[in-house]
């Protein structure tokens, strides 16, 4: 199997998998990042959400071949900030958006993402932007505050 | 003063003990000796015997005794404990407790009951601990009890300030007698409850800790995952695994069968006889199932909903319905009535699409197991597993993890199970995994279920007679015993079941998430025949329940059914009318909670129906926690409308045709209400919960604001199906 080279929230990884293994099980299985999440595999559901340069990508649809290159740098949760501080993670915490939690992480980093290149969005460019991640648990008018109040924040 | 029975009525102590690590703890649990040789009460929810923790830091850690799946009991059961306890909220860690039979009961999440089978014995729990630190502090400063407080985890002498932490006192406790009742505070008394409370695993989910099923990993194991039978009716043939066990990572692959000899309610499952690959990956597990040649053979029919839909089009005329509820004579109520309305209402199999897909881990020995993972149920998963394994229930360890949702899937454990028996057969410990597309296929579905409605109005318009002929596949939605039953004289509710081998179960709010709508949309065009404001006709209806209920077994209290319409006509100005905006109202009592919901809706300029903004009211006795309470009603209010509006689960020749989330459609962030406004009503009734109650009553508000928007009713649940597809029911 072919070795490949990532940088992973500012560190170097190496792993030895096929091809075409999605740089999600990547993380979950080969480097124990369990941060981020499965919920369809072909991505529907945004659960998987990690950044790629700074923009959000579905990780179960991004074969690890196409990020082994050294200027391909993945941010995932557990690297959004070092000790949970970014105002996308405390706004979070602050509007207690969660219930389950199973998809906010993929919530968050499309938020974050969002922020990066739009540091005051509407209401209507949160809501467009938040709708490739879905909440079974219907969290999704906390969510929205919870993006405008780190937009204040930023 | 309220007193509550502890349940102790022999010389009973605590039992300290050093916990385990530093030394720094102290821990002490409540009669974990007593509670192995003695049988529990019945009647007791949950137990001294679950056990708190003081810290040698003074802070507390509470046990959380219930299955978390998004409904937020790991924080709200703690408060109570926190509240009687009398401790700072920031003084207590919440810890998830195993699944411990001897230790508490009810370690369910299912039927929205955690917060009201909990609440007597939480408190008691905390009140009990509280009495024996003050009494512990009244020997040790030889002062009489009467003259002390408890405060923020501290008993202190008011005339003298004197203060003492419970961790001083943990020793003197132990050695005073457990009463046979402990004070309970007063409502107006209580400090937490009642108060916003955030999610004690807000930070960690924030930051991606691993907290869920799906992340619970142990060194070695190996990853499995499943192939079923393509379709409902179907078994497997034969299959070659030739190319797949030739694939890399690839270990084993080989069948199963979870069959039961004797299986309980918690073990339905769709397909017992099934085809594992065991590998060292998840991805190369996926490639591997993809390589398995199977061959099927059909056993039984494979339905359709086509046929479906034809079966519901003639049940109620074909043969005798089972009569579940008669009050007068409805039937010549109906031969003498003035006007008689008719309706048929018709809903769709769902999936639960819990947003984490079934998963379980299990290390089977040869007489002992440990099983971890996601779970509603995990008493009756012990018990299946036992029989299963053939190993004894009290050798089998099963630990909850935090649910990425449960909705009622997770209260039937067959991942569970199979985890084990692949376990048990490689001999080693194990990790399944369902893809998203096994998760849809091999359900517990909410079933399909079609109501009939019939109303007689007299030629003053009042509402005489009242049917409710309801079938489902399997079995019928109708709760005989709800309103309109008990406001009149002349009512009948009758039930046609269908047979299927499509598997179903519980789905959030089980038959309340579609009856609901149906009947309070029928309520919304049996007022408008009758030329009422479509509250006042409610309400005059539940007049009539107040003053001169009909029947015995009437299972609301008119009261407070009435009133939670009345707050929210008062909160949301109902009568008002704005240019553009359309309003449905709807009410619905379920899991002992009652909710109103008064929805605004405009179009949008593609002629979308847009939710500007859902009003509610919640009488769910006393809110223990405002902010979960928010979020559950939330929650439930996306969630039932989503499914109202897009969600269906469809069958062709016994297989599921949406099997992902490019054909199941889900609600996303752009369809959700833009504002949701949520209003409790006072008062000091016992607590009931709120996980499922917020959903039902917002497919019927919604189909009747729908209406005042489009000027067609809307008979068909999801509401937003391609128009051919609706055909046959017309
Ligand atoms: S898992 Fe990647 S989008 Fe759903
Ligand atoms: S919080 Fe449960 S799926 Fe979003």
């Amino acid at each position: 199997m072919p070795q490949y080279s990532l940088m992973i929230n500012e560190q170097e990884h190496q792993v030895d998998v096929a091809a075409n293994t999605p740089v999600l099980w990547v993380l979950r299985d080969h480097l124990k990042m369990v941060g981020t999440k499965y919920g369809c595999g072909i991505g529907q559901c945004g659960a998987c959400t990690i950044h790629l340069n700074g923009n959000a990508v579905r990780s179960c649809s991004l074969p690890v071949s196409a990020i082994a290159n050294a200027s391909m740098k993945i941010t995932t949760i557990e690297g959004l900030s070092e000790t949970g501080d970014h105002p996308v993670q405390k706004a979070w915490v602050e509007v207690d958006v969660p219930q389950c939690g199973y998809c906010q992480a993929g919530q968050i980093m499309s938020a974050a993402a969002l922020l990066n290149r739009n540091a005051t969005p509407s209401e209507d460019e949160i809501k467009n932007a938040m709708s490739g991640n879905l909440c079974r648990c219907g969290t999704y008018t906390r969510i929205n505050k919870a993006v405008a109040l780190a937009a204040t924040k930023k | 003063m309220a007193l509550i029975k502890t349940k102790h009525n022999r010389r009973s102590f605590l039992k300290v003990s050093a916990a385990g690590g530093a030394g720094l703890l102290l821990q002490f649990s409540w009669f974990s000796g007593l509670a192995q040789s003695d049988a529990q009460p019945e009647d007791i929810a949950f137990d001294l015997n679950a056990y708190i923790r003081i810290n040698g830091n003074g802070t507390v850690t509470i046990f959380s005794p219930n299955p978390e799946i998004g409904q937020n009991v790991k924080t709200s059961m703690p408060l109570i404990v926190a509240e009687e306890l009398d401790v700072a909220w920031d003084q207590v860690t919440v810890e998830q407790a195993p699944l411990d039979t001897k230790k508490f009961s009810r370690q369910i999440a299912g039927g929205s009951q955690s917060i009201r089978a909990g609440w007597d014995g939480l408190r008691m729990a905390g009140a009990t601990a509280r009495y024996l630190f003050l009494n512990a502090a009244a020997k040790l400063w030889n002062i009489p009890a009467e003259d002390l407080v408890t405060e923020e985890g501290m008993v202190k002498h008011l005339p003298t300030n004197k203060t003492i932490a419970y961790k001083e006192l943990i020793d003197e406790a132990s050695k005073i007698e457990i009463p046979e009742e402990v004070p309970l505070k007063a409502p107006k008394d209580f400090k937490l409850i009642g108060t916003a409370v955030k999610n004690v695993d807000g930070v960690k989910i924030a930051t991606g800790k691993p907290l869920f099923g799906l992340d619970y990993m142990e060194e070695g194991a190996a990853i499995a995952m499943l192939i079923h039978a393509p379709a409902f009716g179907m078994k497997l043939k034969s299959f070659d695994a030739t190319e797949a066990k030739a694939m890399p990572g690839i270990k084993d692959v080989f069948t199963v069968d979870t069959s039961l000899q004797n299986p309980s309610w918690a073990d339905v499952n769709a397909f017992n006889e099934l085809i594992v690959v065991v590998g060292e990956s998840t991805w190369q597990v996926m490639q591997a199932k993809k390589a398995v040649q199977a061959e099927w053979e059909t056993e039984a029919t494979a339905e359709s909903t086509a046929t479906h839909l034809e079966q519901f089009a003639s049940v109620f005329s074909k043969g005798k319905g089972e009569v579940a509820r008669q009050d007068g004579d409805p039937d010549a109520a109906f031969a003498n009535a003035d006007t008689v309305i008719e309706r048929t209402y018709f809903g769709s199999f769902l999936a639960h699409n819990t947003l984490e897909p079934m998963n379980f881990f299990a290390d089977v020995k040869a007489d002992s197991a440990r099983l971890i993972g996601p779970i509603q149920t995990p008493e009756a998963l012990r018990g299946s597993a036992a029989a299963m394994l053939n190993i004894p229930g009290d050798n089998i360890h099963v630990d909850m993890t935090r649910m990425g949702g449960g909705f009622g899937r997770r209260l039937y454990g067959n991942f569970g199970l199979e985890a084990a028996a692949i376990s048990q057969k490689i001999g080693a410990p194990v990790k399944l995994i369902y893809t998203r597309e096994d998760d849809m296929t091999q359900g517990t579905y909410r079933p399909s279920y079609t109501l009939k409605y019939k109303a007689a109005l007299d030629a003053n318009k009042n509402l005489t007679a009242f049917e409710v002929q309801g079938s489902g596949i399997p079995s019928s939605p109708v709760f005989a015993d709800r309103y309109p039953a008990g406001t009149l004289a002349n009512y009948r509710a009758e039930n046609f079941g269908i047979d299927t081998n499509i598997s179903t179960g519980a789905w959030r709010a089980p038959r309340s998430n579609f009856t609901a709508g149906a009947e309070q949309s029928f309520i919304d065009e049996v007022a408008e025949a009758a030329g009422k404001d479509p509250i006042d006709f409610r309400l005059e209806l539940f007049d009539n329940a107040i003053a001169n209920p009909v029947g015995e077994r009437n299972d609301y209290d008119a009261e407070r059914y009435a009133g939670v319409l009345k707050l929210v006509r008062e909160k949301s100005n109902w009568g008002t009318e704005i240019d553009g905006v359309y309003r449905g109202v709807s009410a619905y009592y379920c899991h002992n909670s009652y909710v109103a919901q008064v929805i605004d809706l405009v179009m949008d300029d593609r002629g979308n129906p847009v939710v500007q903004k859902v009003w509610c009211a919640v009488d769910c006795g006393i809110v223990v926690n405002k902010e979960g309470a928010l979020n559950q009603i939330e929650g439930g209010i996306v969630d039932g409308l989503g499914h109202a509006m897009y969600s269906q689960l469809t069958f062709k020749d016994g297989a599921p045709e949406q099997q992902n989330f490019d054909r199941y459609r889900l609600i996303r962030n752009n369809e959700a209400p833009l504002e949701i406004e949520v209003f409790f009503a006072e008062n000091e009734i016992a607590p009931t919960g709120l996980g499922e109650p917020g959903l039902p009553p917002v497919a019927g508000a919604l189909a009747s604001a729908l209406y005042k928007a489009t000027s067609k009713r809307y008979y068909r649940q999801p509401y937003m199906i391609l128009e051919q597809e609706t055909a046959i029911l017309g």
